[in-house]
């Protein structure tokens, strides 16, 4: 009984980002247009425009290899598995023991070769330039985000995420390194989701595009699942986020209903929250150029390191 | 309740070194004197802090002149001082960015090993706190050393001022005399270096200080 209800939990989670993911989008873009004074799309349009890629015809270009078809769902499936991992509403679900902040990483990682193959794949420039920027930027965001893990590993003791959001519901202290991580992962979280300081979501002007300049050549089916997966990694980030460094109203193990209803809706205010202060960062600071972004992803990485010099410093815990 | 006294001193105090890491990542004059108002604001909450876990009222005057001086009248000052000189917006460093923050990086670590090494016998608050204030003076050096306009040497002067007074807040006892006397030789400083930069600047029509190493005295 205790594994069927852990197990219903655990699936409970896997839907739940499936869902929410395409909403946090529709939200983000709302608040955006509102705070820019226009009207803005409805809420639900991200679920309409998924569901009409569905519908559509897929067109292939003449030498797309197998590579370009099948691609799409391993970077879908890898971002899924990644977001389900993180505790959104409970700690200490079935699967757990595998919800590894360095593993987490690595299946971000994975999705993200996958898209750099994909944009290399037809041959056209614009993929090869969406390509070679990704890794470029990616090559500066990955040892920041195992840096920020390493940090927090040393103050905690673990990099399992559920450990981890217990040791910060029961220490409840403020330390310097953890708050130098948490900038340090909101750079990061902003540079892997191409947002505005690193790249614009909302545009497809080619000199700027990175995330765009990949998807580029896909329609249909093909693109809708990519478009979820986007979805998916911002939900994953502001769930690792809050997770992290704001645990609050998380369920613990063997709680009751109630308490996984609050769990839930608090959830929810913090995916609103990061959502809001995600389009907040947006609106008010301009895209980067290209060969500034380095600079900026360069601080993630320095701030990754001094978080974990610190901790040494720190009075011991 | 007590426990967090400590954490958040440090908070603050890890703060102004963060603060300190974004001056020298600037690359716009207004950008750089936004965040030295920035910086002085960061400052003047940490001491005010001390003041309350210290129950010192004194180091709130402090915290105040911190405010008011480094916070307001310093920053809109040079904000005039760079709109009349008319220099250009961009700042010139002499390595970039990048080796810069690297070396920054390694100054902190530096300050790290020789405080908790040379002070292994105090009181673990006063010795983190200068720890971080060690690095802040050691960071606003760097940024003296690294900047070619006079302006942003200005800057990197008085944030290094800045870890100065975060060192003696942190030491219990400090007599508040000297922290007068030490905000008003940076003002006098400040009175001094901004009529320096008016004579640079009509001397060489530049505020690079490139230009003064070049110099070899009056041509005829």
């Amino acid at each position: 009984m205790d594994l069927i209800i852990s197990l219903a939990v655990q699936g409970v989670q896997v839907v739940l980002v499936l869902t929410l993911a395409p909403l946090l989008l529709g939200f983000t873009r709302k608040v955006k247009a509102r705070l820019l004074l226009r009207q803005g799309p409805p809420l639900l349009q991200p679920y309409r425009d998924l569901l009409r890629l569905i519908r559509k015809e897929v067109v292939l270009a003449d030498n797309a290899s197998w590579l370009f078809r099948t691609g799409p769902y391993m970077v879908f499936s890898a971002t899924w598995v990644a977001a389900a991992l993180v505790p959104t509403f409970a700690t200490g679900l079935y699967f757990s023991w595998t919800a590894d902040l360095i593993a987490i990483t690595a299946l971000v990682g994975s999705a993200r070769f996958f898209l750099a193959l994909l944009g290399m794949d037809v041959g056209t420039s614009f993929g090869g330039i969406g390509s070679s920027r990704e890794m470029m930027f990616a090559s500066l965001a990955e040892p920041a985000m195992i840096m920020i893990a390493f940090s927090v590993a040393l103050v905690v003791g673990s990099t399992q995420l559920s450990a981890i959001a217990q040791f910060m519901l029961a220490s409840g202290s403020l330390r310097v390194s953890l708050g130098l991580a948490l900038a340090a992962l909101v750079i990061v979280a902003l540079a892997e989701n191409a947002r505005i300081p690193v790249d614009n979501p909302a545009t497809h002007l080619e000199l700027t595009m990175v995330h765009e300049a990949m998807v580029l050549e896909y329609s249909g089916r093909h693109l809708a699942v990519l478009e979820l997966a986007a979805a998916l990694k911002l939900l994953l980030y502001i769930s690792l986020i809050g997770c992290i460094f704001v645990p609050w109203g998380l369920a613990q193990p063997g709680d009751d209903l109630v308490a996984y209803a609050v769990g839930l809706s608090t959830y929810l205010g913090k995916l609103a929250a990061g959502g809001f202060l995600l389009v907040f960062i947006e609106t008010s600071i301009a895209k980067m150029r290209v060969f500034r972004v380095p600079d900026f992803l360069g601080i993630a990485l320095m701030l990754g390191l001094l978080a974990t010099l610190l901790r040494f410093v720190s009075r011991s815990f | 309740m007590e426990k967090y006294f400590l954490d958040v001193a440090h908070m603050l105090a890890g703060g102004l070194v963060l603060v300190s890491f974004m001056l020298l990542y600037q690359d716009r004059m207004y950008g750089l004197l936004n965040v030295f108002a920035l910086h002085a604001v960061v400052l003047s909450a940490s001491v005010a802090w001390q003041a309350h876990i210290q129950g010192a009222p004194h180091l709130y005057l402090t915290a105040t002149i911190a405010l008011v001086l480094k916070g307001i009248i310093i920053p809109v000052a040079l904000h005039r001082v760079v709109a009349r000189l008319g220099i250009q917006r961009t700042i010139e460093t002499v390595v970039g960015i990048g080796p810069t923050m690297l070396a920054g990086m390694g100054l902190v670590a530096l300050s790290m090993v020789v405080m908790l090494k040379a002070t292994a016998t105090a009181d673990p608050l006063a010795r983190e706190d200068l720890a971080f204030a060690l690095s802040v003076v050691l960071l606003g050096l760097m940024m003296m050393v690294t900047r070619r306009n006079a302006v942003s040497q200005v800057v990197g002067f008085m944030s290094l001022e800045n870890g100065l007074i975060l060192a003696a807040t942190g030491a219990k006892g400090m007599p508040l005399v000297v922290e007068i006397s030490v905000a008003f030789s940076v003002l006098v400083a400040f009175i001094v270096i901004g009529v320096f930069l008016f004579r640079i600047r009509d001397r060489f029509d530049t505020v690079d200080v490139q230009a003064l190493d070049d110099f070899r005295g009056e041509r005829r």
